[in-house]
């Protein structure tokens, strides 16, 4: 899923400012998943705003909000085109494709991002998200015993480990893992090492050019006639 | 035809000493030309290290080019991450057209170690996708397969870490680059020779020739620093109790005794067929090594 930080509320009021009626909207897939703008989050965010207004004797500003099923799908961005057109900005707590997906759908409504997002991840443990997938649109994971080096090697590179590496972390963190050691580790395990041996080429930048965009091919698989 | 002196130096069977310099953070390089005035007819090439740490610097190939400019035989640090395809092969090229036949190919340590970490690490390409891609060069076309007015030429070395905790993973990628063609390797310090020994008997069976990397460390303080911030650097405990044993101010030359110590054993032993050794800012004191290690102008 995709992975997001809440902004500060500093840097959310100063964005929203100019606007008188803010309607903050949630997503209910990813942003809720990560704790960062689900219907609790959006909730907390609401009475924030509300009691920072308080605090400095504003009474210029109204909030409302509403959390939708998916920012990212017209179909349920819809779904509030009423209560949007009652306010003067969004502040959306989607993702980034929340935030766009919203903006493309009213060209006239200032829309502003209410998190950062960050990566595409899994759960570690409660409250923990790790990144795992780069979405590179070349998976190699195949090669790799399903540690993606793209994603997990800071240096993101091919043929193997750099000299960096310590006691089995990155050069860069004493807390993080070489994901060279890792993949070396489950390629042996697997009994696969001949995997690693073999040579990788330059990635193709040229392959994944953005913005990227899939149509779908319904029930056909790559270079299979499906009738 | 051996490329360069070096080239000729490494096949020729006598013990070969490569050296490094630093390039220096600003516009003024007399430093760097000093050093390399001192050291350039006392080792057999000397290497010119590529924003080292990534911490920004004067540029290799312009170290480079004053090593030779200077009469030097210069090896080229070339790093991936700083530059992509276009970028190396142009850099290559214009080695080439000033009489730079070395090359040290080179990962690069993390932006995140250096000084400028919020840029754009680059790793287009890797250590051993370089090597590759300066073979397809020298067969005469770039990395897109189009023709090369001139293909260059060079001898490929690359670097190892014969000292790494997990060792077989560095092994995999040594293989690598040796079939991708490196004939040398200058490999990261070596402060155990014990695991120096474990490589070579593993590295001997290829016939690249391995420069073992000596680390001139200049107290105690350093080498826990060195620990704790430098990737791949593991000083032993041994190591850093010898330098504490050091009279004070009297660390350097403590560092200086190890590094000969080293540099003699592995000759006598006939460990490694030569040494690269890195003073890392104390350059100066090369001399002063070579001559207590009883390998003081070298090179004719």
């Amino acid at each position: 899923m995709i992975v997001a930080e809440q902004k500060s509320l500093e840097e959310i009021r100063r964005m929203i400012t100019p606007y008188q009626r803010v309607l903050i909207v949630g997503c209910g897939t990813c942003m809720t998943v990560c704790d960062a703008g689900g219907e609790r989050e959006v909730s907390f965010l609401h009475s924030a705003l509300r009691l920072a207004q308080a605090k400095t004797g504003d009474s210029q500003h109204s909030f409302s909000e509403h959390t939708v099923k998916r920012q990212c799908d017209p179909e349920f961005i819809d779904l509030i085109a009423d209560k949007i057109a009652e306010v003067d900005a969004v502040l959306s707590l989607g993702c980034g494709i929340g935030v766009q997906a919203i903006a493309e759908r009213f060209p006239d409504m200032p829309v502003f991002p209410g998190v950062n997002t960050s990566f595409m991840g899994m759960a570690k443990e409660l409250g923990v998200w790790d990144e795992r997938c780069a979405g590179c649109g070349d998976c190699r994971l195949e090669e790799t015993a399903g540690i993606c080096p793209i994603t997990r090697c800071t240096k993101g590179i091919l043929n193997g480990p750099c000299a960096g590496t310590k006691n089995g972390k990155c050069e860069v963190s004493k807390d993080m893992d070489c994901a060279w050691v890792l993949i070396y580790r489950r390629l042996e395990r697997l009994q696969q090492l001949d995997k690693m041996r073999r040579y990788y080429p330059p990635r193709n930048y040229r392959a994944v050019p953005r913005p990227k965009r899939i149509v779908s091919k319904v029930g056909t698989a790559a270079g299979e006639s499906n009738g | 035809m051996a490329e360069s002196l070096f080239q000729e130096k490494l096949h020729s069977g006598q013990f070969v000493v490569t050296t490094e310099v630093g390039p220096p953070k600003g516009a003024d390089i007399s430093e760097m030309v000093h050093h390399i005035d001192l050291l350039k007819d006392k080792v057999d090439a000397i290497n010119v290290t590529d924003h080292q740490s990534s911490v920004m610097r004067f540029p290799s190939l312009g170290g480079c080019i004053v090593v030779k400019e200077h009469g030097g035989e210069p090896i080229l640090q070339v790093t991936c991450r700083d530059r992509n395809r276009l970028a190396l092969q142009a850099d290559l090229l214009f080695a080439y057209s000033r009489g730079i036949r070395n090359v040290l190919c080179l990962t690069g340590d993390s932006i995140d170690v250096g000084d400028h970490k919020e840029v754009k690490p680059v790793f287009d390409v890797d250590s051993v996708q370089l090597m590759k891609l300066i073979k397809t060069m020298e067969s005469g076309t770039d990395a897109a397969g189009n023709e090369l007015k001139g293909a260059p030429k060079f001898c490929i070395g690359a670097s190892v870490h014969p000292e790494a905790d997990v060792i077989e993973p560095q092994l995999v990628k040594f293989d690598k680059k040796v079939a991708a063609g490196a004939e040398f390797f200058q490999t990261q310090g070596i402060f155990d020779l014990a695991s120096l020994r474990r490589f070579m008997q593993y590295a001997s069976q290829f016939n690249a020739k391995i420069l073992a990397g000596i680390i001139v460390l200049s107290s105690a303080r350093m080498a826990k620093y060195m620990n704790d911030n430098v990737p791949g650097i593991l000083v032993p405990q041994a190591l850093i109790d010898e330098l504490a044993t050091a009279e004070k101010g009297k660390g350097l030359q403590k560092g200086m005794e190890i590094a000969v110590r080293f540099i003699k054993t592995i000759r006598e032993e006939k460990l490694c067929p030569g040494v690269h050794i890195m003073a890392v800012g104390n350059e100066g004191i090369v001399p002063s090594i070579l001559e207590a290690a009883e390998l003081a102008a070298i090179s004719s």
